[in-house]
């Protein structure tokens, strides 16, 4: 047990430098408040005014909890309501006179003679590491545990089967994905509606140019007696894959992706909201260039060209969807996407 | 400078009168009879703690979190974690009417509808500020002054543990309101997970509790917030105040202040007064900060709505570093085997901050290992005496700082009329070349600095007067600094000579085991230490004063004439000094 002996020795290290002397601590200075009683008085009251400000504050506080209502409008006075300006300054300023008061009565007044400790190595001494070793190995040898094999290994073999039940109890935090990311609620002929509102839109409705918030009709759709088809948590989990952007452009300037060439209703295209890259809704279109940016990491794509990536850090194009006219001349779905939308995940081409 | 000291306070001098006993001695009694208190506090009432203005960043985390714990209970108290949907119907007219999660609602409702929930939903964001940049600011502090050394390696580890504990913490806090933008870092942070090789899907799964966003993250991320990382912290806080008060704090050297001993002010009266005074300021600046900066106005964007996001989307600012590295990344992916291997994720917002943070984790034990070091360390270290470990920081510092300020490279393109493109090109580039031209400048500097100490000790201060001599050349006047001032520049390590450096023999000339590592280690140290300038020896000093005396002879003929120099030097009398009048 050598390695445990602390060792001064060992420092290859040369010692400190000591070119100059210690000339030792300093003298204390004497402050204005020590040696003149009137200074000394003066300290004292301006402590004591400190911790009278502090409960005129507080006073304040309570004044302006009755008298002043929350929620009229958060933006009265500087940006906040006043209600909320007025108890953030009554109380912080109860608070910093305080503490400014008890800093001061520290500074001017509490005796200021540094004093000095001696510090003791972090090291325990070397008989109580001894002592210690020699109380561990006893404890050891009367256990036996040392000495009995089995015992120490079927332990050792129970507790760490134990983790399996704890990990095991963890498995109902939620489904194995399977292939929930693979699909959306697009169907075929469902009809590509207006976000927000939900009306069915005209391939005519369209100018050039235009780029359209939309969303798959059943996100909005109701049920004989009036409920909502989707609510709740299948409505976000709906939404949050199924959300797309329809855009007008002219025919001539749109490169269709192979085997793409009939997705499009008179250059209406429809594109995947949701970013290939982390997730976010992407909307902001540069209507010169087709081009589509995702406010969360700028990645931009072309949605003349197959919404491939020209800049950021996506690596996939947006999923297109496939569009059709149905018989009344709305536009809808020809199928789901042919690809899962968002983020890339570990199992995404095995599909 | 004289003072009467005769006149001296009697709160100064006043000694210990014996009284009668009091109530508070009988409770002192009773409570001692059960709990042995005297003892404890024998030692630790009159503890010394070093006085500098730097050794108060630590405790401005410490009083933030005081702050954090309070207002973040006076939250709970309204704020519901459920994502079940509301139509609400509270003070803001703004939203009436509209759907949403009661997370959300209830956010409304402690902003507009319960007094002072603003107030302190304000100043739990604001204190959260003020916890997360005083522990960065602190570590910086440890770092830069060598605090970290031995013997408290394990209170840096600590520190780094509560760092990201603290910066996990805020995250969940301000995803919490489930308002748009939180909601938008949520799934943003959904994409992070689902890049993880393998099992990211099951994570994604089992974390919201089927698929994004489901109903289950808002509660799972409360708990995490009030119980679990608040239960972490504040364990790791105790830990790390008992290493604190066990080591002794570090002080700087000076006169009289050496590695055995600590000299300050004791914890009663005068560390209780102004740590407990400086918790007040904590505790009110916040309180302020709440009450007249908005911050996190959740009203203002609404419900989250997976299918919305707004223009200029940021996470809180501690978050920036990896959103950055996530921008400037190039989009790279691999599929391969009917897998696919998301690099432009998973590289910049997993592997990039747990390879900074292990370095970070493990710095001090690296710097021990270079430098074979084992002495324990009490005196601080000015950053320029150790040019390479405080250029390696500064190198850190500046990737750290490229890649937050590429985080926000939208934000930069839209103030500053520039393309964002080029800004993202020339971040992928600085973020390479930047922490390189900062190690090799901040380690130059530092050693100018250095060979400027040794200047001022060798040849004195420049005292301000020029001299004319008589051939008429002019020369500026130095005077030696005084002696505390010179004992408190020397008094540092001496680094190892060049010898030293090249070999692994220990002092007592035992030949080092020899590792693979031997040769990088060498160069490292050589690095570490081979261009510092070390301070002037005994000899050297005294040869000095010895020139200098020399100049004084040389100047003879001007001494004891009015205004020789001497006069406006800070140091001397004025008085009976009248200006050379011609």
């Amino acid at each position: 047990m050598t390695d445990l002996q602390h060792d001064p020795q060992h420092d290859n290290l040369p010692a400190i430098n000591d070119s100059v002397s210690d000339p030792g601590l300093p003298a204390h200075l004497w402050r204005p408040t020590d040696v003149d009683p009137r200074l000394e008085k003066r300290a004292e009251r301006q402590v004591a005014s400190l911790f009278v400000l502090s409960m005129v504050c507080a006073v304040l506080f309570l004044v302006s909890y009755f008298a002043l209502k929350v929620g009229d409008n958060p933006t009265v006075f500087l940006g906040s309501g006043a209600s909320n300006v007025a108890l953030g300054l009554s109380f912080g300023g109860a608070l910093l006179f305080i503490g400014i008061g008890v800093i001061q009565w520290a500074r001017k007044l509490m005796d200021d003679h540094e004093i000095i400790e001696m510090r003791h190595p972090a090291a325990s001494p070397p008989e109580d590491r001894e002592a210690t070793l020699a109380a561990l190995s006893q404890g050891t040898e009367e256990s036996g545990i040392a000495r009995r094999p089995l015992i120490r290994n079927t332990l050792l073999g129970s507790v760490t089967i134990l983790l399996a039940p704890v990990v095991v109890l963890l498995r109902d935090l939620g489904p194995l994905p399977g292939d929930k990311l693979e699909s959306t609620v697009w169907t075929q002929g469902m009809r590509v509606v207006r976000d927000v509102v939900g009306t069915p839109i005209r391939a005519a409705d369209l100018e050039i140019g235009d780029l359209v918030n939309a969303e798959p009709e059943i996100i909005f759709a109701v049920d004989e007696e009036g409920e909502h088809v989707l609510e709740g948590v299948e409505l976000q989990v709906a939404k949050s894959k199924a959300a797309v952007i329809l855009l007008r452009m002219d025919p001539d300037d749109n490169t269709p992706g192979p085997g793409r060439e009939n997705w499009s209703v008179d250059g209406i295209l429809c594109y995947s909201k949701i970013c290939t890259h982390v997730g976010c809704p992407i909307s902001l279109n540069e209507r010169k260039t087709h081009h589509l940016l995702c406010p969360c990491h700028q990645s931009t794509f072309d949605l003349a060209d197959a919404a491939k990536v020209v800049f950021g850090p996506a690596a996939r194009p947006l999923p297109q969807l496939p569009l059709a006219v149905d018989a009344d001349g709305y536009l809808v779905a020809q199928s789901d996407f042919t690809e899962p939308v968002g983020p890339s995940y570990w199992g995404r081409d095995s599909g | 400078m004289s003072v009467d000291t005769s006149k001296v306070a009697t709160s100064n001098s006043s000694a210990a009168i014996a009284k009668k006993p009091s109530k508070a001695g009988a409770a002192a009694n009773w409570a001692d009879e059960r709990l042995g208190i005297a003892t404890l506090a024998k030692k630790n009432l009159r503890k010394v703690f070093p006085d500098h203005w730097s050794f108060m960043l630590g405790e401005i985390a410490l009083w933030s979190f005081v702050v954090l714990l309070l207002s973040g209970v006076f939250l709970t108290l309204w704020y519901v974690p459920s994502m079940g949907e509301v139509t609400y119907n509270g003070s803001y007219d703004q939203l009436r009417g509209i759907e949403m999660s009661e997370a959300y609602a209830s956010s409304l409702k402690l902003s507009f509808d319960v007094r002072g929930g603003l107030l302190l939903r304000q100043m739990h964001h604001w204190a959260a500020m003020l916890f997360i940049a005083s522990m960065f600011i602190h570590l910086l502090r440890v770092y830069f002054t060598g605090a970290h050394r031995k013997p408290r390696e394990l209170n840096w580890v600590i520190g780094c543990l509560l760092l990201i504990l603290g910066m996990l913490e805020g995250f969940t806090g301000y995803s919490l309101p489930d308002d748009l933008l939180s909601g938008t870092g949520i799934r943003s942070a959904d994409g992070f997970m689902k890049s993880i090789p393998v099992v990211g899907t099951y994570v994604s799964f089992f974390l919201f509790g089927g698929e994004f966003p489901g109903e289950s993250i808002i509660p799972r991320l409360y708990t995490i917030h009030v119980l679990l990382i608040p239960g972490l912290l504040l364990g790791l806080i105790a830990a790390h105040m008992l290493l604190l008060v066990y080591h002794k704090h570090t002080q700087w050297p000076g006169p009289g202040r050496t590695e055995q001993n600590v000299v300050g002010f004791p914890m009663l009266p005068v560390y209780a007064a102004k740590a407990g005074g400086f918790f007040f300021i904590v505790f009110g600046l916040a309180t302020v900060m709440g009450g007249i900066l908005t911050i996190n106005p959740v009203w203002l964007y609404g419900p989250y709505d997976p299918s919305k996001v707004t223009a200029g989307s940021q996470p809180d600012w501690y978050m920036g570093m990896p959103d950055g590295a996530l921008r400037i990344m190039p989009g790279l992916e691999t599929h391969l085997f009917g897998y696919t291997l998301p690099w432009n994720v998973f590289l910049p917002i997993i592997v990039l901050p747990g390879v900074l943070f292990t370095i970070l984790l493990v710095l001090p034990f690296i710097e021990a290992w270079i430098t074979g070091d084992k002495r324990n360390h009490h005196l601080l270290e000015r950053p320029r005496n150790a040019p390479s470990r405080t250029a390696f920081m500064v190198s850190l510092m500046t990737l750290y700082g490229l890649l937050w300020a590429a985080a926000g490279n939208d934000i930069i393109a839209i103030k500053l009329h520039l393309s964002i493109n080029q800004i993202t090109y020339f971040m992928r580039g600085a973020v390479f070349v930047g922490p390189v031209i900062a190690f090799i400048l901040t380690r130059r500097w530092c050693i100018s600095l250095q060979r400027s100490d040794n200047e001022t000790l060798l040849h004195g201060y420049e005292t301000g007067v020029l001299m004319r001599s008589p051939e008429g050349g002019y020369t500026e006047r130095h005077l030696p600094i005084a002696q505390e001032s010179a004992y408190t520049l020397t008094v540092r390590d001496r680094d190892p000579v060049d010898d030293d450096v090249t070999t692994t023999v220990d002092a007592n000339g035992v030949q080092g085991p020899s590792g693979p590592l031997d040769g990088l280690r060498r160069r490292l140290r050589t690095l570490m230490y081979a261009d510092n300038i070390q301070a002037p020896t005994r000899d050297e000093l005294t040869e000095a004063h010895h020139h200098a005396d020399h100049e004084h002879e040389l100047a003879a003929a001007m001494e004891g004439r009015p205004a020789d120099g001497h006069q406006f030097d800070g140091k001397h009398e004025l008085e009976g000094e009248p200006l050379r009048k011609d």
